[in-house]
């Protein structure tokens, strides 16, 4: 039972923690130019690259790029029931699911309020789907190496449509293929058929027509292995079927799950260690990686300790009846009692934990790994129903995200990391009596306000709308529970959009589907609006004003390590970090916490009406 | 300016012309004085008003919801307010909202009523008095010290005041300065040289000078430096910018967690009505928005709000207390910054003046020999250096020194860099640095025995390499011998320099020695590195060498020549006894004019960033325990299970959040003495100090807030302030 439940995660982070070493040094190889490229390739790169540029520039491209990603993206899905490859016919999407899968995809978020499956054709998939599952998640990885130029006072801090082909042709493509080739031979279809219609064993299995018919089974393939691959690698999580990795053809065995949990880990460890090995500076990240790593162990634990070792309450529910009693102004006394009637419990093993919403093909404690890992590294991914996790094992997912740099995306949560950095030092650095500094740089006015402005936006587009969201019939109508659950997932759906996470908690009415459905949920073109403008806000200014930040740090004069100089590569330095994470990323959080999942918890079974 | 030492001159009107008592300078105060502290107290309100306190972007939000809340009682007073909630807690909120503004306030006010009285103790040295004005007949007349030019001449005897500042061009006296630094011990100021340099307002003792006056009345240096330090206590530094940057934007943060709160909050009251199956609705603290202010007021860094200015002004006012004026609190700021002390061998490694120990003759010479002609040479020289040489031949001898009555003189002059007589009998005896002998003797068609040059040569290394400084003495067109003039240490410099090391910062010697004694020195004293033979240029160039490799270095000089060089540190302090341009050059001046005190100053400058660092540090954790104690008591009415997480059992929803914000207003006065006095600095190096303080501050400024709360708690249950 033991190895059961933690050999799995511990494999992982293992692994993860011994490949990011050398595959580090060779991103950093890469990224810093050093390779030799084929004759084609360098012909192209030479005109590829526009010159050097300056972070303004550089920023500049990423927008325009962006923007023409966008365009590009809404023609791919607006053209969808003109466009080849699509033999059954799928229709238009609504618009506000277009503009949000658009920016939901461009912003390597990958919330799907649509159904991959049901809603998209293979052309869809292949030219919105895949291709920004590759570009989305190498733009976050340039735009960590611009900062990692600036920070150490390049002249320039790179060009950006180098930079994005490097990533994409000399990092991405290659590892994409290995890993497809192993999710095809484990069982994933790559066809550019689009379904099979099979007589199922059980002959009435699908039911039967009014002309009393056996129906036959309609089973949905295409270029999935190739969407895998990439989907984990590039820590999109935005799935080739509406079920995501819990699907058997996105994820078909035990083996496949390793691989497919292991390559959303892949790139975010590495991308540590390299922003360590290109600022010189390895034990300085090496002390990053180790706050990261305990902190992902720490959301892993958590969500085994409450998820695969505690059983469903809902199962067990409170035998006893529990009274409290609250103020009231009308109740006489000044009191009224609130009574929680005894709720016996059904009589079911749970000895294998909550087992609801689980994929028992990838063992017992799978589920409440992947729940933890997807968005500790803004993937996104599931292998299994977050929506059913037990309420205080939902916290795991949410910590992560809230945090959004317990390794976090490609980049980017290496890039929230530095917020955090600069913060900490900022605050607790003046406790050694120097200004404080970051790589002998001083740290100003200008530099703060900067990460500041970045790091508030995350707590700025999570609260905000969930909050306008809990009160009004967008989200009230659209909540498959009342009270602290219907909470949960309302505040669960902004905190995956504004970390750029996608992964879902589910039980939210938000698909509106095809143009012409007659039955869309109620409220969503609210979601499909809100979470698209949290998503671009999100995505965006948390990237440009670190480059700012790191172009302004590095133009200043770099001072020289001395004893009187705080150390950033000691163990004292990660309990900072640690302090800083918490009690200012976490702290924000806990108000929704206990009103969601904590309330969740202790409140009455069933919670919902 | 000029006024108020006209009104200042009245109480001394009674006193006999041109004698008067100094008023001694007093320099530390107790924290709470009864006329500063009043003062304080009467500004604390007074900055109240809207625009003052918008200065202060984290008090002024408390103070937006302070109002707010007032207007909400009002409300309810009218009977309008549908509140279930006592009006008694609102008011106490309210009162405590106030109460905490005008803590935060106080520690402001109180800080810079400090700051101030030390500069008027300053400026209290000034006043109207008489001069004795050399007029161009050459008869001095009497005037009024506020009638002075800079350019005039007056005299100034035992007893009398020195009306204005001035360099002295003739004299020598002792002088007491306590009504400027404090000290009570006179000091020797004389004509010629660096220490020439006299204030207005201090006291002759003895003697009689002539000084030249420099600036005009309400002019005068010091005048200039109070009223910069006035303004700089007013002033941001680029560091207290940023972190009030920063604190403004937690301010924001926290509204952007405690806004969301009410619709949340909402939402569950919602769910409670549907779950108890009633029609009316169910209240809990959490729509309640004086409630919700209160836990923004908790949540927002109050404490390190309420004391930064505070701490910026303490900084300036530690540094005035040590006799240091800073021009501006940047200086200040940027001294706990530095990496590199360039300090001057004499006067701050070593005692002033070098002592003559031994003679060692060459050649035919013996040593008594070479004594008596280096005692002759030194006859008129009236350097301590010259004086030693004499002493030590007496000594050596028994004997005392005589030369002819027609002997002329050779002084020192930069130029020659030798000293000594021309005998009657047209003997030269000269004494100076060996290169300088060795041309003059080859100028004057002498020639030196090869063998005899390498004896020198070894022998002047060999004085120079223990430290000493080696003199050639000279009988005419022979070398007669050396003169060992050796360095003495001043107590106590090594386990300063070892202090400064752990500091983490490179102490270095400047001499105009040769590089062989200062590198004796140099190990002796335990400086990490010297530059030797220096001379303003090469002082300059090394200081920019330092600088361009991103160092800051701090540099004390007393000099014209040290001008250059103050201005270009980045940290530059100056003796009060100093020329002119050498305090208009640097940055700080020092009253005590001690070479030593460039020490303090980095450790006045690193307290001051340690104490902002702790303060906020220890402001930011306190919001764990805060959250522990509001957030169940906003939905005991909602979600009564919450409880679980009040791990302090407070009274009551109610106690619970007046706990917090009593707690939150209360620690700003308790910490006033911290900001005031600074987080003490220990030389531990960054590690151990980080560590160290985290532990303090960081772990401490998450536990002491439960305690806090829970024991406020049982006070106001007691005192039956809540229900």
């Amino acid at each position: 039972m033991f190895m059961q439940t933690w050999l799995l995660p511990f494999a992982l982070l293992a692994t993860a923690t011994i490949i990011a070493f050398p595959l580090s040094r060779y991103l950093a190889w890469v990224m810093d130019g050093k390779y030799r490229p084929l004759p084609v390739f360098g012909w192209f790169e030479k005109r590829l690259n526009s010159g050097p540029q300056n972070w303004k520039q550089y920023v500049y491209s990423l927008l325009i790029f962006n923007t023409l990603l966008f365009v590009f993206g809404y023609l791919v899905l607006a053209l969808q029931p003109w466009m080849p490859l699509n033999p059954d016919h799928k229709t238009l999407l609504a618009p506000s699911t277009i503009f949000n899968s658009v920016v939901s995809f461009m912003t390597n978020t990958d919330l799907q309020h649509y159904s991959g499956d049901q809603h998209l054709s293979n052309f869809s998939q292949i030219f919105f789907g895949i291709a920004n599952l590759f570009i989305s998640a190498a733009i976050g990885l340039s735009a960590l190496v611009a900062i990692i130029r600036a920070l150490r006072s390049d002249s320039s801090v790179g060009n950006f449509f180098l930079d994005m082909w490097r990533v994409l042709v000399y990092m991405f493509v290659p590892i994409a293929f290995v890993f497809a080739l192993f999710f095809i031979v484990q069982g994933s279809p790559m066809t550019l058929k689009t379904s099979y219609s099979v007589s199922t064993l059980e002959p009435a299995a699908m039911g039967t027509t009014d002309k009393g018919e056996v129906k036959q089974q309609n089973i949905v393939v295409g270029p999935v292995a190739a969407f895998e691959a990439m989907k984990m690698l590039g820590t999109n999580g935005g799935g080739f079927y509406g079920m995501n990795s819990a699907h058997p053809f996105e994820n078909p065995t035990a083996a496949s799950n390793f691989f497919n949990t292991y390559a959303m880990m892949m790139f975010p460890f590495a991308l540590v260690l390299m922003y360590g090995r290109m600022l010189g500076r390895m034990r300085h990240s090496i002390v990053i990686f180790s706050v990261m790593l305990i902190m992902m162990a720490g959301t892993i634990v958590w969500s085994i300790c409450f998820d695969t070792l505690k059983p469903n309450p809902g199962l067990t529910a409170h035998p006893v009846a529990r009274t409290y009693e609250v103020p009231s102004a009308t109740a006489p006394g000044g009191k009224r009692a609130v009574i929680l009637p005894a709720v016996p419990g059904l009589p079911v093993d749970q000895h294998l934990g909550n087992l609801e919403g689980k994929e028992m093909r990838f063992g017992t404690s799978a589920g409440a790994t992947f729940a933890a890992l997807t968005t500790d590294v803004t993937c996104g991914a599931v292998n299994a129903e977050s929506d059913s996790l037990n309420p205080l094992a939902a916290l795991a997912p949410m910590v992560g995200m809230w945090l959004n740099c317990l390794f976090g995306g490609k980049g980017v949560g290496m890039i929230n990391m530095l917020l955090y950095i600069i913060i900490g030092i900022f605050v607790a650095g003046m406790m050694v009596g120097r200004t404080p500094e970051y790589l002998g740089k001083k740290i100003g006015a200008r530099e703060v306000k900067l990460a500041v402005i970045a790091l508030l936006i995350h707590p700025f587009m999570i609260l905000f709308p969930s909050g306008l969201f809990a009160a009004t019939s967008w989200g009230l109508k659209a909540i498959s529970n009342p009270g602290a659950h219907g909470l949960s997932q309302i505040v669960y759906q902004f905190s995956s959009a504004s970390a750029n996470n996608g992964s879902a908690f589910d039980g939210l009415g938000v698909t509106y589907g095809f143009w012409n459905n007659a039955n869309p949920a109620p409220t969503a073109v609210a979601w499909d609006i809100a979470a698209g403008l949290v998503m671009m806000f999100s995505r965006f200014i948390p990237i440009i004003a670190p480059i700012a930040m790191a172009a302004y740090l590095g133009e200043k004069k770099s001072s020289p390590f001395g004893l009187g100089t705080l150390r950033d590569d000691t163990p004292t330095f990660s309990i900072l970090l640690l302090g800083t994470i918490l009690i200012i990323g976490a702290l924000l959080f806990l108000p929704v916490a206990a009103l969601g999942p904590v309330a969740e918890h202790f409140g009455p079974i069933p919670f919902g009406g | 300016m000029n006024k108020e030492y006209v009104k200042g001159s009245v109480p001394e009107a009674g006193l006999p012309l041109g004698r008067q008592t100094p008023h001694r300078r007093k320099k530390t105060q107790r924290l709470l004085e009864k006329g500063t502290t009043l003062a304080a107290l009467k500004q604390a309100f007074v900055m109240l008003r809207p625009d003052k306190q918008w200065n202060n972007p984290v008090m002024f939000t408390v103070e937006v919801g302070a109002f707010l809340t007032l207007l909400y009682i009002v409300e309810a007073v009218m009977g309008k307010g549908s509140s279930q909630i006592p009006l008694s807690y609102f008011i106490w909120l309210d009162a405590w909202l106030f109460i905490t503004v005008v803590f935060a306030n106080f520690a402001t006010a109180l800080a810079e009523a400090r700051g101030k009285a030390q500069a008027d103790s300053l400026r209290r040295a000034r006043f109207d008095t008489v001069a004795y004005r050399f007029n161009a007949a050459g008869t001095t007349e009497q005037v009024s010290s506020t009638a002075l030019k800079p350019g005039d001449l007056v005299a100034v005897e035992a007893g009398q005041m020195v009306p204005n500042d001035g360099e002295i061009i003739e004299g020598i006296a002792s002088i007491d300065e306590s009504a400027i630094t404090g000290e009570s011990a006179p000091v020797i100021r004389e004509a010629g040289g660096d220490r020439s340099g006299v204030t207005g307002g201090t006291l002759v003792l003895s003697d009689k000078i002539i000084v030249r006056i420099t600036s005009g009345t309400g002019d005068s240096f010091l005048d200039r430096m109070i009223a910069l330090v006035e303004g700089a206590i007013r002033q941001r530094t680029p560091n207290e910018i940023a972190l009030t940057l920063v604190l403004s934007a937690f301010t924001l943060i926290f509204l952007i967690v405690v806004v969301p709160l009410w619709p949340m909050a909402w939402n569950a009251e919602q769910y409670m009505m549907g779950y108890l199956g009633i029609q009316e609705p169910v209240k809990s603290l959490g729509t309640d928005v004086p409630t919700l202010i209160a836990l923004l007021v908790c949540l927002i860094p109050t404490t390190i709000g309420a004391l930064l200015a505070a701490i910026g002004i303490a900084g300036m006012d530690r540094a005035l207390q040590a006799n240091i004026i800073a021009k501006s609190g940047k200086a200040v700021e940027l001294a706990g910054d530095i990496d590199v002390v360039l300090l001057d061998k004499t006067g701050t490694i070593t005692i002033g003046n070098r002592n003559a120990t031994k003679f060692i003759p060459v050649g035919k010479y013996s040593e008594a020999e070479v004594g008596r002609l280096a005692a002759m040479a030194s006859d008129a020289d009236q350097t301590p250096e010259g004086k030693s040489i004499v002493k030590l031949f007496e000594k050596q001898s028994g004997k005392t020194v005589s030369v002819p009555s027609d002997t002329k003189f050779a002084p020192f002059t930069a130029q020659t860099r030798m000293s000594g007589v021309d005998l009657p009998d047209g003997q030269q005896i000269r004494k100076g640095a060996p290169d300088a002998v060795i041309k003059f003797i080859m100028g004057r068609n002498g020639s030196v025995p090869e063998g005899i040059k390498g004896e020198i040569t070894k022998l002047v290394d060999s004085v120079a390499s223990k430290g000493a400084t080696p003199l050639l003495v000279t009988d005419g067109s022979n070398i007669a011998g050396l003169i060992a003039l050796e360095d003495i240490l001043k107590p106590n410099m090594t386990e300063r320099f070892e202090r400064l090391r752990k500091m983490g910062l490179r102490t270095v010697m400047i001499t105009g020695d040769n590089p062989l004694t200062a590198a004796a020195i140099a190990s002796k004293a335990g400086v990490d590195d010297f530059l030797a033979e220096a001379t303003p240029e090469t002082k300059l160039a090394y200081l920019r060498k330092e600088q361009a490799e991103g160092k800051l270095v701090a540099m004390m000089g007393d000099g014209t020549n040290d001008a250059p060089a103050l201005a270009q540190a980045d940290v530059g302090l100056a003796m009060n006894a100093g020329t002119q341009a050498a305090k208009e050059a640097a940055n700080m001046v020092d009253l005590d004019s001690d070479p030593t005190k460039l020490i303090e100053v980095v450790e006045i400058g690193k307290q001051l960033l340690m104490t902002r660092g702790s303060l906020t540090t220890f402001s930011i954790a306190n919001d764990v325990a805060k959250f522990f104690a509001i957030i169940p008591a906003l939905f005991a009415g909602t979600l009564p299970w919450l409880r679980v997480m009040d791990i302090m059992h407070l009274h009551s929803p109610v106690s619970a959040i007046l706990s917090a914000v009593i707690f939150n207003a209360i620690i700003i006065p308790l910490l006033i003495p911290v900001a005031l006095k600074g987080v003490s600095y220990l030389a531990l190096g960054a590690e151990a100090l980080l560590r160290r303080n985290l532990l303090i501050w960081g772990l401490g400024g998450v536990i002491v807030p439960f305690i806090g709360i829970k024991l406020i708690d049982m006070t106001i249950v007691a005192l039956h302030m809540v229900s």
